[in-house]
């Protein structure tokens, strides 16, 4: 295929590592934001062929694994109403909830449908106007001008029977809250290149000058990650850190401007809750008042809903690259993608998920 | 002189199926003989008993039974009842049987299209055809509207085993050599792609195919042959985890070898699956010695209308790591592939 096999080309992969092991020196630890980067790199075993002394560390950057249990806990209070059909990503239906999944919930007699797009909601909302379509919005940059769009749209339509339940996180917050973190080990990013598709990545240069740290937005196939560490450990290397875009084949500094501008329409930056981490200032987006109709949360008044966490997961410390997935106690003994207790352990692009299937079981 | 021509009410005056096409009256009777008869017609079915009657020459007899509830009924490629017939042949047939008689149960949704029974019927005629074998007895039930989804189909089979075949998914080897007859993940991508919700466009189609004549050559040419199955739920990636564990082996592929199409590929990125984890409906996997490899994928390859053309050794048995299938990456890595969770659900970004 165009566009991708050239990025998985084997010869090419084991020059730049060829590169990269000449030019180590000294132990670093990188982080890969996205989950999608974490998927590759475990699915390719990226990490194996890579010099010892570089530590890959696995970020916060997969919405699935961040989407906080109060908000799955309201999409399960949305979804058993009998008025309610819920649409979703594939994956959030086997995210466990304080108590059950929405799996459970759609066997229990819920109306929940798999979607790819928020406009495909839409598309139900149209078609079903007696009922209530809510779409479980979640996702970082990546889906934030989709699921504005989806509102604009509505709004414009006037399907008041559609709404979102909001779940967006932005990347450059949470990389400042790891930097800021006492017990944080990271020596350098991999920016996520489709976020940096929409968002650009203006928003590092700040980032990499305060905290001292390389930033390199990177794509998903193995030559563009190995391109990614190449360039973050040349920087680490020479102490010259900076912003270096490695995935300009579709990210620009700026970013995609009408896409920026379709989400601040609809949206508006807020304080936001992070599972496992906690809330992180100004990390999330909200629906704006104008578009206060459309948010699901209020429209189905489950704002007071208390979740109740597992006490065993310790999936926010592998979020923040402060242990390692089989560090974790109950890592493919109590927690397993069949029976996950944890956010990780569910999404394939979760870190612990990502570990178990692709490097065996503890 | 007919029963038809002597019926006062005209015959298939309905366009959709009635409950009382299901109840047992003349009705009944009518879909039977306007339906079914006319193209599955054979000594057995027309004798309109409540059983079939037939010989089968002395031997062991291999007996399967499936029921198919796939959505959309019609997809790019085939329908509900070219499945029906050739799932249930190519359970027979990687047993090392071959495929003789089949029964067809049908369970219709109140309000279904005649017109679209009579579609799948034609199709079942068609792959029994060409898969030789006949459906000799069956049944209809109709349920009430919202109770399924359009229409349901069980189809059993039975079929003669070969002599001196023994093929079991517990007989791996280690140094067997594992070769698929074709390209993986055709058949669940055509139906992910054509199933309602997805809103872009492909030109992949199902790869559903009868496989007990190429079986059949295969077995008479390369009778040495351990281990045989087709590849359907949960694709290659639980297959050869069942293989690894019966047999207590392990299995180790090499990625390059495995055949995709590159439009498969492309919907599986985009949807974010694994074409490992995706059903296939055409394809079968066999476990041979090494010696015998080569001639296992010489004849899939020339088997004429099994796209056998893309057929490829993708892997070997193991001594080590028992239980456990392992895929050498193209980079030179190793990764476990896992035995699929179940329900395929779609990476979102």
């Amino acid at each position: 295929m165009k566009y991708i096999d050239e990025y998985r080309n084997p010869d090419l992969a084991r020059g730049i590592l060829k590169k990269i092991e000449d030019g180590v020196t000294r132990p670093w630890a990188i982080m890969e934001i996205c989950g999608g980067q974490t998927h590759s790199i475990i699915r390719n075993g990226i990490d194996q062929l890579l010099p010892d002394q570089i530590r890959l560390v696995h970020g916060p950057g997969c919405p699935v694994c961040v989407t906080p249990l109060e908000t799955l806990d309201r999409a399960l209070a949305i979804a058993s109403r009998p008025e309610v059909i819920l649409a979703s990503f594939g994956d959030m239906l086997r995210v466990p909830g304080s108590r059950r999944d929405l799996l459970q919930a759609r066997s229990e007699g819920a109306d929940i449908r798999v979607v790819f797009s928020s406009l495909e909601a839409l598309r139900i909302a149209r078609e079903n106007p007696q009922k209530e379509v809510v779409f479980l919005a979640v996702g970082f940059e990546t889906t934030a001008p989709g699921n504005a769009m989806a509102v604009k749209q509505a709004e414009r339509e006037g399907l008041r029977n559609f709404s979102e339940l909001v779940s967006q996180f932005m990347v450059p917050p949470a990389m400042r809250a790891i930097l800021s973190s006492e017990e944080h080990t990271i020596q350098g990013f991999l920016a996520a290149g489709h976020v940096c598709t929409v968002a650009g990545y203006e928003e590092y240069e700040p980032i990499a000058e305060k905290f001292h740290v390389p930033i390199v937005p990177a794509g998903f196939e193995p030559v563009d990650i190995l391109s990614g560490v190449l360039r973050v450990v040349g920087m680490l290397e020479s102490g010259k850190p900076g912003v270096v875009n490695e995935y300009s084949r579709v990210v620009s500094r700026e970013g995609n401007p009408g896409a920026k501008k379709t989400v601040d329409e609809v949206f508006e930056v807020a304080d936001r809750q992070w599972r496992g981490i906690g809330v992180i200032p100004k990390s999330g987006l909200q629906l704006r008042e104008k578009f206060s109709g459309f948010d699901a949360a209020k429209k189905f008044d489950v704002v007071n809903i208390q979740p109740e966490e597992s006490p065993f997961c310790r999936g926010g410390e592998v979020l923040q690259g402060i242990i390692r997935p089989d560090a974790c106690p109950v890592f493919g003994s109590e927690c397993t993608p069949m029976k996950p207790l944890g956010a990780p352990m569910v999404s394939s692009e979760g870190a612990c998920a990502a570990y178990y299937r692709y490097q065996g079981r503890a | 002189m007919s029963i038809e021509s002597r019926c006062p009410v005209p015959l298939l005056k309905h366009e959709t199926i009635q409950m009382a096409h299901g109840a047992g009256g003349r009705l009944s009777r009518e879909l039977t003989r306007k339906v079914f008869l006319p193209h599955l017609g054979n000594r057995c079915l027309e004798a309109l008993d409540d059983q079939a009657k037939f010989f089968l020459e002395a031997g062991m007899v291999a007996f399967t039974t499936d029921t198919f509830v796939v959505s959309p009924l019609f997809f790019p490629g085939g329908n509900i009842g070219d499945l029906a017939v050739n799932g249930t042949v190519n359970d027979l047939a990687v047993g090392g049987a071959i495929p003789r008689y089949l029964s067809a149960g049908f369970v219709l949704e109140e309000g279904f299209s005649l017109a679209e029974l009579e579609r799948v019927v034609k199709s079942i005629a068609n792959a029994a055809r060409i898969a030789g074998v006949q459906v000799v007895t069956g049944d209809t039930k109709v349920v009430q509207k919202g109770q399924c989804d359009g229409m349901f189909i069980n189809t059993s089979g039975i079929g003669v085993v070969k002599k001196g075949i023994n093929v079991s998914c517990s007989n791996l080897k280690p140094g067997d050599r594992i070769v698929v007859s074709g390209t993986l993940a055709d058949h669940g991508m055509a139906i992910m792609t054509a199933r309602e919700g997805l809103s872009f466009q492909s030109g992949i189609m199902s790869d559903t195919a009868s496989l007990n004549g190429m079986i059949s050559k295969i077995l008479d040419e390369v009778p040495e042959v351990h281990a045989m199955r087709d590849p359907t739920r949960g694709g290659l990636a639980a297959t050869l985890n069942e293989l690894a564990g019966a047999s207590r082996t392990g299995i180790v592929l090499d990625e390059a070898a495995l055949p995709v199409r590159p439009d498969v590929q492309g919907a599986c990125e985009l949807l974010g699956i694994d074409p490992l984890n995706v059903a296939n409906e055409g394809k079968v996997v066999i476990a041979a010695p090494a010696e015998n490899a080569e001639a296992v994928l010489r004849v899939m390859r020339e088997e004429p209308g099994v796209s056998g053309k893309d057929a490829a050794i993708v892997g070997e048995v193991v001594d080590d790591h028992p239980g456990m299938v392992i895929i050498r990456t193209v980079l030179g890595s190793r990764r476990i592939l896992e035995m699929p969770l179940g329900e395929q659900l779609p990476r979102i970004c």
